[in-house]
């Protein structure tokens, strides 16, 4: 069905499983419960977990298949954005058009940027790529402030054109970002118990457009295309003795990730209209390898998961303050309680990097085919077929995977 | 096919999952909502989102003090700081309405899409009210049209730029804070008494919407007086080293250097200027000269000796004589142990302010707020008697000019108050040109 194998179709059913039920599944904590602060399930992050979802699924298909590790990945998503929050200002702001020209501006842009970097390979590439992003990044951040409005960050405002759309409300404010009338912070929440669960039209929009990306990454993994990249990553010099010119292979796998970049740009604005020049930084750039590993380079739903874990270290673990702590570890006599939040401290609040720093340690060290290896490994535990039979869901890392 | 007629047990045991699907669960749907995060509880969140990390950070540290303190004094916790002092009486320790205030923290990060991913948050997951906080003018103006668009309220922390209340202004956001314009007003005077009006300025300016805006307003109102603005020169907001910017300050006939950087980012360009030996340069036959039109006590201390003599503007300090500083002042060092910084002082205000304007209003809905606050007069709160103008959600109220001091007695006694600059002499236009070009809109509720 829909051009994949059973196992594809497995896995891609258990996707948009999660995926739609996703506000159930990410709020498993009454409101009223101390774990409460757990809970992921409010829409700003699910959109979160989607969108870098979506970034970390086309930078796979770079680097999970050709192995070329781009460092410069955050430029398409930020050109992307400004494209989109321009489309808003001038056109309209049905989310539609904006998205389709990020995608269209961070292609193009890819397009120049690869034709460029894959002139070399291997560390050379990465250090291009780099300093192409760092090139852009400058220039969004102060040059071209007319058009990005700098650090400010480009923003919607009550005189834009819009000239398919009115410029303001009747009631004198700025228009909602809308899919053809339907508001993207809309939703409706519903509670049972001392639960409650947002669903938002926004992130179905952004769980849609994912879905989509997932397959269509599916079937490039599983094309002769995807073949080819593979064989690139594998040996590349030995296709350039068969004949073989990678370039264009390369090049194409470099422009998909970057309109997938620039795909998850455009959404992002359309969530929350405003271009910030700190999404092209190179800390971006670096964000999306780390999701990438972490998740598992080359498999097909690696990079969904170590995107989502990093989003919900950042946004969750980054929001305990030290009065939760001592909240938490109250039972405990003073001086023991003093103690132990200053043990625990620098790893949360401000510290969640000390955190994800040491969690990406450990993954690389023990699983080095990132959280993917980990589910395999605990899948087989519970196997009575020895491992060797079984035909792998998603295509095993390669053991170069974490370099 | 074969068509399975509908047994007894079937029918009930459907019946019953129906039933119990269509009873269990109670949705409403957002907008039926008076307005977005109604506090249905006893109790109230509010959000501090403040810069944790970043060249801002000790100001976000000393904001989130403040606001603390606030949250005590608002629950009748603590001494009660100005509430005792203030000139509107309806806040009664008793939390806002009857409910007890609980607060919610972020970290802005000094970065526009952090910010507002932190704010994002606190609304749609913790369920603030009201947002507040920022050191960064970048930062504020980012924030305040989310929380426009939210439909919640939000009180500037610290944000100097003309542009907060200027062409970015929203009907849902306001500033206690001075500005940019205010700051030249009130230093152009001083500036002409103390090194005369044949001057030739050098500007180094953060590269940001605060830097831009005080920039332009300084070097229109020096220029006004006669000094000649030599060259203009942006540096980025991250810079650590400022001292490739100095360098060509040397090769020109600048006689004075203007520091349009805060935080983090003076105390560098300072203390590099300083090391270059600017304040000991004569050029044109007279003494180099270095002003930071905007001051504060943190970045008199990160730059130590170097501040001594240098005139800047603030908007409060802890050595004011008033009777709300001298409450405030006192139950801020007895909780922390040391005075609190300008930009504590801005937070805390606007909180009771937010306060004391949803118990007058009787209302958390955010338009009831904006109705309590537009045009509001008070005092009480440090700065003498303060106007909230209902054209731009400004502040206007007197500006201190301050001098770092030549011989301080303790480590906090670092600046001296020059002059305070009457309310009068700084306030503008609602349609001033460095002001226009924005609009307000309307108030906004979620609803």
């Amino acid at each position: 069905m829909l051009g994949l194998n059973n196992k594809d179709l497995m896995l891609f059913a258990i996707v948009i499983a999660i995926t739609l039920l996703a506000p159930v599944i990410l709020n498993p904590f009454p409101v009223e419960s101390d774990l409460a602060q757990f809970n992921a399930g409010y829409p700003d992050l699910m959109q979160r977990f989607v969108i870098f979802g979506i970034f970390a699924i086309g930078f796979n298909i770079l680097f999970g298949l050709t192995g070329y590790l781009s460092f410069g990945h955050a430029a398409f998503l930020g050109v992307g954005s400004y494209a989109g929050v321009w489309m808003m200002k001038l056109l309209t702001m049905n989310v539609v058009p904006a998205i389709i020209v990020s995608v269209i501006f961070a292609g193009l842009f890819s397009l120049l940027v690869g034709f460029i970097s894959l002139r070399r390979s291997g560390i050379y590439f990465s250090i291009l790529t780099l300093a192409f992003a760092q090139m852009s990044f400058s220039l969004a951040y102060s040059v071209l402030t007319p058009i990005t409005n700098g650090e400010t960050g480009l923003q919607l405002s009550l005189n834009d054109p819009r000239i398919l759309g009115v410029s303001q409300t009747a009631d004198g404010s700025i228009p909602m970002t809308n899919f053809f009338g339907i508001a993207m912070r809309d939703g409706f929440e519903l509670s049972m118990g001392g639960w409650l669960f947002t669903f938002n039209a926004g992130y179905y929009l952004c769980a849609a457009v994912m879905l989509i990306a997932f397959y269509v990454s599916i079937r490039i993994f599983r094309s002769p295309f995807g073949v080819m990249l593979k064989a690139v990553k594998s040996n590349q010099q030995r296709m350039l003795y068969t004949g073989l010119n990678s370039r264009p292979y390369t090049l194409a796998a470099f422009v998909i990730s970057g309109m997938y970049a620039g795909l998850a740009g455009g959404l992002m604005v359309a969530m929350d209209p405003l271009a910030g020049a700190e999404r092209m930084q190179w800390t971006a750039s670096g964000e999306v390898v780390l999701m990438t590993i972490l998740g598992g380079t080359g498999t097909l739903i690696g990079p969904v998961l170590g995107s989502g874990l990093i989003k919900y270290l950042e946004n969750i673990f980054s929001k305990i303050n030290d009065n939760i702590l001592h909240q938490w570890f109250s039972f405990l006599p003073d001086g023991l309680e003093d103690f132990v939040v200053a043990i625990v401290y620098p790893f949360i609040g401000k510290g969640w990097h000390l955190t994800l720093g040491i969690v990406f340690m450990l993954v690389v060290i023990f699983l080095p085919g990132g959280i993917v290896e980990g589910g395999q490994r605990i899948g087989r535990l519970f196997r009575r077929k020895p491992p060797e039979d079984r035909n792998n869901t998603t295509t095993a890392a390669a053991p170069s995977a974490a370099e | 096919m074969i068509k399975r007629p509908i047994s007894r047990r079937g029918l009930i045991k459907t019946a019953g999952v129906v039933g119990v699907g269509l009873a269990a669960p109670h949705v409403f749907i957002r907008n039926a909502n008076a307005f977005n995060n109604e506090p249905t509880g006893g109790t109230v969140t509010l959000g501090f989102n403040v810069p944790q990390t970043g060249p801002y950070a000790d100001e976000g540290a000393d904001e989130l003090r403040a606001y603390e303190l606030a949250v005590e004094h608002l629950n009748g916790e603590g001494d009660g700081g100005m509430l005792n002092t203030f000139s509107s009486k309806a806040l009664k320790g008793n939390g806002i309405l009857g409910k007890k205030v609980e607060f919610v923290t972020g970290d802005t990060q000094t970065k526009s899409d952090a910010a507002r991913a932190s704010a994002k948050s606190m609304i749609e997951k913790d369920g603030a009210i009201m947002i507040t906080g920022g050191s960064s003018s970048g930062v504020a103006v980012a924030v305040q049209s989310l929380c426009q668009e939210a439909g919640v309220i939000f009180m500037a922390g610290l944000t100097h730029s003309n542009d907060t209340t200027g062409k970015d202004k929203k009907a849902n956001g306001f500033r206690h804070f001075f500005n940019g314009y205010m700051s030249a007003a009130a230093l152009a005077p001083v500036l002409k008494n103390a090194y005369g009006t044949d001057r030739k300025a050098y500007h180094l300016t953060a590269d940001y919407t605060w830097g831009w805006t005080q920039q332009e307003s300084i070097a229109s109102a020096t220029e006004a007086m006669g000094w000649e603005t030599v060259n203009n020169v942006l540096t980025p907001l991250a810079a650590t080293d400022f001292s490739a910017y100095i360098t060509p300050i040397l090769q020109s006939d600048a006689d004075v250097l203007v520091l349009n950087h805060y935080g983090g980012n003076m105390v560098n360009s300072l203390t590099n200027a300083v090391q270059f030996g600017l304040r000991d340069r004569q050029v044109n036959g007279k003494n180099f000269e270095i002003i930071v039109p905007l001051y504060s006590r943190l970045m008199a201390k990160g730059a130590g000796e170097n501040v001594k003599g240098i005139f800047g503007s603030t908007n409060w300090h802890w050595s004011l004589e008033d009777e709300g500083s001298i409450a405030f002042v006192q139950s801020f060092g007895k909780k922390y142990g040391f005075p609190p910084s300008q930009a504590a002082h801005t937070c805390y205000v606007q909180t009771l302010l937010y306060a004391d304007a949803v118990e007058r209003g009787g209302s958390f809905n955010p338009c009831s707020v904006v109705e309590a606050l537009e045009g509001y007069e008070f005092d009480g709160l440090g700065n003498g008697p303060t106007l909230y103008r209902a054209d731009d959600h400004q502040c206007f109220k007197d500006v201190l000019v301050v001098k770092g001091k030549e011989n301080p007695t303790s480590e906090f006694d670092l600046l001296e108050i020059v002059e305070v600059t009457p309310a009068a002499q700084v306030t503008y236009p609602p349609d001033h040109p460095m002001f226009a070009g924005g609009d307000l809109g309307t108030c906004n509720s979620g609803a």
